[in-house]
């Protein structure tokens, strides 16, 4: 009960003044991450069971491409060269990839839950690379992991369309059911046939791993990054015009379908590359585009960028701390990716909860 | 009608395999308001999701001489604006972002054009937004929002507007906001037609009226000769009472509890 006198709270309009951040510091802040991108895979090369300085990394650089006279090593120089920066740029390039991913999934579904691995990419995708382990045939690995994506994609769109149609929710159901009968399977298989070693590389596998990077990892993520990534972030700003929803979308000229296919079919290449190099680390595609939004904003032409070089950074350091955290023994970065993600996600939802 | 901006000749949607809307001839005013009125399921939301292209229609729609149905996407964007119901967005927006998007059909893929923040300053200027520009959307009231999508629908610089129920959930000050905000682009000469439930609200800011019921045009005109208590009766099933407004002589519609005798009119 109130005091007697106690004056009722102003009628009219609560002036909300929380004023956005974002407006014109998109260039700031990409700036800010592309040094800090840089920076990361300097430092990140240099930390690890050999104790490297930023300046040797450099120098190892420089000397490759032909800027300076070789100065190190061979040894020190194969370290910097061919095992630690391979792994550090496959890195940067799975983590740009999976946020990109993620930021655009999310908007396509209108669902912030939505990752790269929403359709049953991941669990096809781990499908098809068990099933190699097992049969002990791990150089075509990347191969049949990306035909295992493809196939969960392809098993998740006719699902949807067999339930009567393609659309955003039964698209994500028909997802769920693929992802679990491909994860069931990947269990039988690992179950019936799996010993010693390939126990170890099957987890490895199911929870992310870049163990395996080197320069075809390099050229396989760097290639889909480029070919894909590149016209994804440009052409993503028409990602806009879905806020208010499909219709709105229509309304407002863009053609809805064809769209959607566009970015879904781009997401799921860009998805099945990244995942054939890495196994499927989680967390990066799902929570960085949040993360990003509360800097930036929700618009693609500005968050799908900057998703891309701070999903980089963030799967650079991750790995950083995979492999040096419990040296000589590495931890599979999923590990990670889920330890450093999960609280982050509580955090922003935490703040969102003073909105919705 | 000779002054007939739009026009409708035999207009059928069919969805699902239901037909929703079938020989429908629509004829509305230049630079007018014109309220669309009909009860729950008459097919009001069909009619102008046909007319706007969003769901696929058979029949003619002409606006101002061009075939509306024979427009690409992007060029019927830019002549026809829709507003549809409480529309919200799951991405945090700010309201800026939220007026933006009305450009997208004055836009090229990847680029931006020169013109696009005078419009927007306009648009937002006309809707009164301009204040909360930098608030975001899902913070915005009811009425707030509604003035938001008025905004981005203007952005479009449209020369019809289309709207749902804009005035739904809406307080009786911002519905008056709102109406204040269409009166003047009809005065600038857009053609506006929007959905209403509110017979009175339709009746004293409308210029025309048109009247559906189960998916065909029952009566269209002024609104104080269609807006009768046998109309309402006809369309609606219930009795009201039909007086007239002692300041604009426009109609008030009362409605009678059930049970109380028919009244006369």
């Amino acid at each position: 009960m109130p005091a007697a006198g106690a004056r009722p709270t102003s009628a009219g309009p609560k002036p909300h003044v929380r004023r956005a951040p974002w407006h014109r510091s998109v260039w700031f802040w990409s700036a800010v991450a592309g040094v800090a991108l840089v920076v990361s895979i300097v430092v990140s090369v240099g930390m690890g069971a050999a104790d490297i300085r930023p300046a040797e990394v450099l120098a190892s650089i420089t000397a490759h491409l032909g800027l300076a006279e070789p100065q190190l090593t061979p040894i020190r120089d194969g370290i910097i060269w061919d095992l630690r920066l391979t792994r550090v740029l496959t890195a940067a390039a799975v983590g740009a990839g999976l946020a990109l991913c993620g930021a655009v999934m999310q908007a396509l579904t209108r669902n912030p839950l939505a990752d790269p691995y929403l359709l049953g990419l991941s669990s096809g995708a781990s499908l098809g690379a068990v099933a190699v382990i097992v049969l002990g045939a791990s150089l075509v690995l990347p191969v049949t992991a990306f035909i295992g994506a493809l196939v969960a994609l392809a098993a998740t769109l006719a699902l949807a369309s067999a339930a009567g149609g393609v659309t955003p929710t039964r698209t994500v159901l028909a997802g769920v059911a693929v992802s679990a009968l491909a994860a069931a399977l990947t269990s039988f298989v690992i179950f019936w046939s799996a010993k010693g070693d390939s126990y170890r590389e099957i987890l490895s596998w199911l929870l992310g791993s870049l163990g395996g990077a080197n320069w075809s990892t390099v050229a396989i993520s760097g290639v889909a990054l480029v070919v894909i990534g590149v016209p994804l972030v440009a052409g993503g700003r028409v990602l806009d015009a879905f806020a208010f929803g499909d219709s709105a979308a229509s309304a407002l000229g863009v053609n809805v379908a064809g769209v959607r296919w566009g970015l879904l079919g781009a997401t799921a290449l860009l998805t099945g590359a990244m995942v054939s190099v890495s196994g499927s680390i989680g967390f990066i595609g799902l929570v960085l585009p949040h993360a990003v939004r509360l800097l930036v904003g929700s618009r693609h032409r500005a968050l799908l960028p900057l998703a891309a070089l701070v999903g980089a950074i963030v799967l650079v350091w991750a790995d950083t701390i995979a492999r040096t955290a419990f040296e000589p023994r590495e931890l599979p970065v999923g590990i990670v990716t889920a330890i450093i993600g999960a609280p982050v996600f509580a955090l922003i939802l935490a703040r969102k909860r003073g909105v919705s | 009608m000779s002054d007939a901006a739009l026009t409708a000749r035999d207009l059928r949607v069919e969805l699902g395999g239901r037909v929703i809307l079938s020989g429908v001839d629509l004829d509305v005013p230049a630079g007018a308001i014109t309220a669309l009125i009909g009860p729950n399921g008459a097919g009001k939301t069909t009619l102008i999701r046909g007319i706007s292209g969003l769901v696929p229609a058979s029949g003619s729609v002409a606006f101002e001489g061009s075939d509306l149905l024979a427009l690409g996407r992007r060029e019927r964007a830019r002549t026809v604006a829709v507003v549809e119901q409480e529309l919200t967005s799951e991405l945090p927006l700010s309201v800026r972002d939220a007026v933006e998007l009305g450009r997208t059909p004055h836009r090229g893929m990847f680029g931006s054009t020169t013109d696009d923040s005078a419009v927007i300053e306009a648009a937002l200027a006309a809707t009164d937004t301009a204040e909360f520009v930098d608030r975001r959307f899902e913070t915005l009231s009811g009425g707030e929002r509604q003035r938001v999508h008025l905004a981005r629908a203007l952005a479009q610089q449209p020369r019809l507007l289309l709207l749902d129920e804009p005035t739904n959930h809406l307080d009786v000050r911002a519905q008056l906001s709102a109406f204040a905000v269409l009166r003047r682009l009809a005065d600038d000469g857009v053609t506006v037609l929007a959905a209403l439930h509110d017979l009175t609200l339709a009746a004293s800011l409308a210029d025309h009226v048109v009247v559906l019921a189960a998916g065909r045009i029952v009566d269209a005109g002024d609104p104080e000769r269609v807006l009768t208590a046998g109309l309402i009766r006809e369309v609606y099933g219930v009795e009201a009472v039909v007086l007239t407004h002692p300041q604009t002589g426009k109609p008030v519609i009362a409605f009678a509890p059930p049970g109380l005798a028919p009244s006369a009119s």
